[in-house]
């Protein structure tokens, strides 16, 4: 199957267009009929978007920019990006920005302990939402009158309220971005890459959960990140074995049929970068927006995702 | 959100009695699992069943049911779809099959997932169904629109909601309630999956994402509460082999969970 459509497709296009930048458009034998054909058959020749300077300017001083993706939902991409945050914000010299893209589903201001909040507008663009003095946090939640409003948006909506994130925010000395994506493979991803340019994309995190259900998708993301030329800092696996607080034995809710990331890691030679456990304590700080590393240094998990947010840390130094 | 009566629709939908729809805003939370066993459920009871998955960029379903490398065939009459069993009783779609590798992304923006849905619900080839199950990805967007409208026409029977116990999970749950408020589309209930482990050494239940969220939230919106099913590795193990998890543990509790899930949808009366 040919299964790129063009992102440049306009969406009263029919089917098959051929991209408003192609060769083709206004001629091809699709475009017979297409409200857009008199203007794509003109051929003047369209310079780059000029949102893209914008974006590229804004976003400029941000030393690094790190995308948390999963092909799976639920995998615990939100809760992962705000440990990461969190953990990252510990020394407080570093500033962090956290940006949720999950247009349909945004759980950042909910696990970030921010849901309420409000975006401002000031002079300089989008004013953040701040945590702490060194964690400002920007998502689709803060525009909603009421959390339970559903965002009933097709693509191209979504990719302008993306571009307007990426644009607008004033994330003022903002050293590490980490964006927070909804499951998939679709337009989020496809505009996040291209509003940022996967040259600027410092690097992916993948999560997933151990069993395979989750591994196929992940195996879908990771041919999406080599395709798109984003580099993969590595896999996480989340929700590995639980303790029983009772008896303190492991058990796996969610096996590792086929050796779970650790075997598919070796398999396509990406960094492993440690298994999380799952503990209900993380869901419970979770629903509770607080920090879980914060709240329990000393567990197992707390200690899991130090030693993960270290081997990121590397990496950023290294880059 | 309205489309024009598609006589080729309507008429693949004459012959289906029943249509659910399995939502959740949220990721993760078992909606391709509890679409596998409701049809599963279904299918032991009798009925000719049909399994839509129209989860574009991580179908689940074919994994679910082992049929992995199976390919989809073109006839006549449109796409023929797998069948997982052998009586042929329970038949699959997804977009799984038309994929040439596992690892293979399907990287499509919005207009391409919806010709894609398009064609699924006009194209396929199922033939006399008493139900049809459809699972969707995550979200309240171009597939859910596409199908809620491609489908308004046919009156599908409801949505049958599945969410996870955490405030985190429901948060999200209540944006696709609110979905299917505005899109007119009935929901016939909610699950809540995930609720509480039971250890299996020492038979100890711990409530990893809490419990008893699905049912206040369901009470909230006035809207029947189908039951509760426990995190099960057994259950996961089923799903990742692909076999039938009744068949292996048909008197387990998890299992008595979804039969009571899928008794009223077996008592649903006749689509208008």
């Amino acid at each position: 199957m040919g299964l790129e459509r063009p992102d440049d497709v306009p969406e009263n296009a029919p089917e098959h267009c051929p991209g408003v930048e192609s060769d083709q458009a206004g001629k091809a034998a699709s475009c017979a009929g297409c409200p857009n054909q008199a203007i794509c058959a003109s051929s003047v020749p369209k310079g780059p978007d000029p949102d893209m300077n914008e974006v590229e300017a804004r976003l400029a001083p941000i030393k690094h920019k790190i995308l948390v993706l999963s092909g799976k939902g639920g995998v615990g991409k939100s809760t992962f990006t705000s440990q990461l945050a969190f953990t990252l914000a510990q020394d407080e010299a570093t500033q962090v920005g956290v940006l949720d893209v999950d247009i349909c589903g945004p759980s950042i201001p909910k696990v970030m302990g921010l849901e309420g909040e409000q975006v401002h507008q000031s002079g300089s663009g989008w004013s953040p939402v701040f945590v702490s003095d060194n964690v400002a946090v920007m998502s689709v939640g803060f525009l909603l009158g009421n959390p339970d409003e559903a965002v009933i948006w097709r693509g191209p909506k979504k990719n302008g309220l993306i571009k307007q994130f990426l644009r607008d925010v004033d994330w003022g000395d903002t050293e590490i971005l980490v964006v927070d994506t909804p499951p998939g493979t679709s337009d989020e991803h496809l505009s996040l890459v291209q509003y940022l340019q996967a040259n600027n994309i410092t690097g992916a995190v993948l999560v997933t959960t151990p069993q395979d259900v989750a591994l196929i998708d992940v195996r879908k993301e990771i041919s999406f990140c080599r395709k798109v030329g984003v580099k993969i800092l590595g896999v996480v696996e989340n929700m590995a074995a639980f303790v029983c607080p009772n008896c303190k034995k492991e058990s796996e809710i969610f096996p590792p049929t086929s050796g779970g990331a650790a075997a598919l890691c070796a398999e396509l030679t990406l960094p492993f970068l440690g298994r999380i456990p799952l503990d209900p304590r993380i869901a419970r700080c979770c629903d509770e927006g607080k920090s879980f590393v914060e709240e329990h240094p000393e567990s197992p998990a707390a200690t899991a995702y130090k030693s993960v947010v270290e081997g990121i840390r590397k990496q950023l130094t290294s880059s | 959100m309205a489309s024009a009566a598609d006589p080729a629709l309507l008429e693949r939908f004459r012959i289906i009695k029943h249509v659910i729809l399995v939502l959740s805003g949220k990721g993760g939370v078992g909606k391709s699992t509890v679409s596998t066993q409701i049809a599963l459920g279904l299918a032991r009871a009798g009925k000719k069943v049909g399994i839509l998955d129209i989860d574009l960029c991580g179908p689940s379903i074919p994994k679910m049911f082992n049929l992995e490398n199976r390919e989809i065939h073109q006839c006549s009459d449109g796409w023929v779809p797998v069948f997982a069993d052998e009586s042929q009783t329970l038949k699959v779609m997804s977009i799984g099959f038309l994929l040439k590798s596992h690892d293979e992304a399907v990287v499509w923006r919005g207009p391409k997932k919806t010709a894609m849905i398009k064609q699924f619900l006009t194209d396929t080839f199922w033939g006399e169904l008493d139900y049809l199950v459809i699972d969707t990805p995550p979200g309240t967007s171009d597939e859910h629109i596409s199908v809620v409208e491609n489908l308004r026409q046919v009156k599908p029977d409801g949505a049958v909601m599945v969410t996870t116990p955490q405030g985190v999970a429901l948060a999200d749950v209540r944006k696709e309630l609110n979905f299917c408020k505005k899109a007119r589309l009935p929901v016939l209930g909610v699950v809540e999956n995930m609720s509480g482990y039971v250890c299996p050494h020492c038979e100890e239940c711990s409530n990893i994402f809490s419990t008893g969220g699905g049912e206040a939230m369901a009470a909230e919106f006035g809207v029947p509460f189908l039951g509760r099913v426990p995190l099960d590795s057994t259950l996961t193990r089923a799903l990742e082999s692909g076999t039938p998890f009744v068949d292996a543990f048909p008197q387990s509790p998890t299992w008595k969970a979804f039969e009571k899930i899928i008794a009223p949808l077996l008592a649903l009366p006749e689509r208008t």
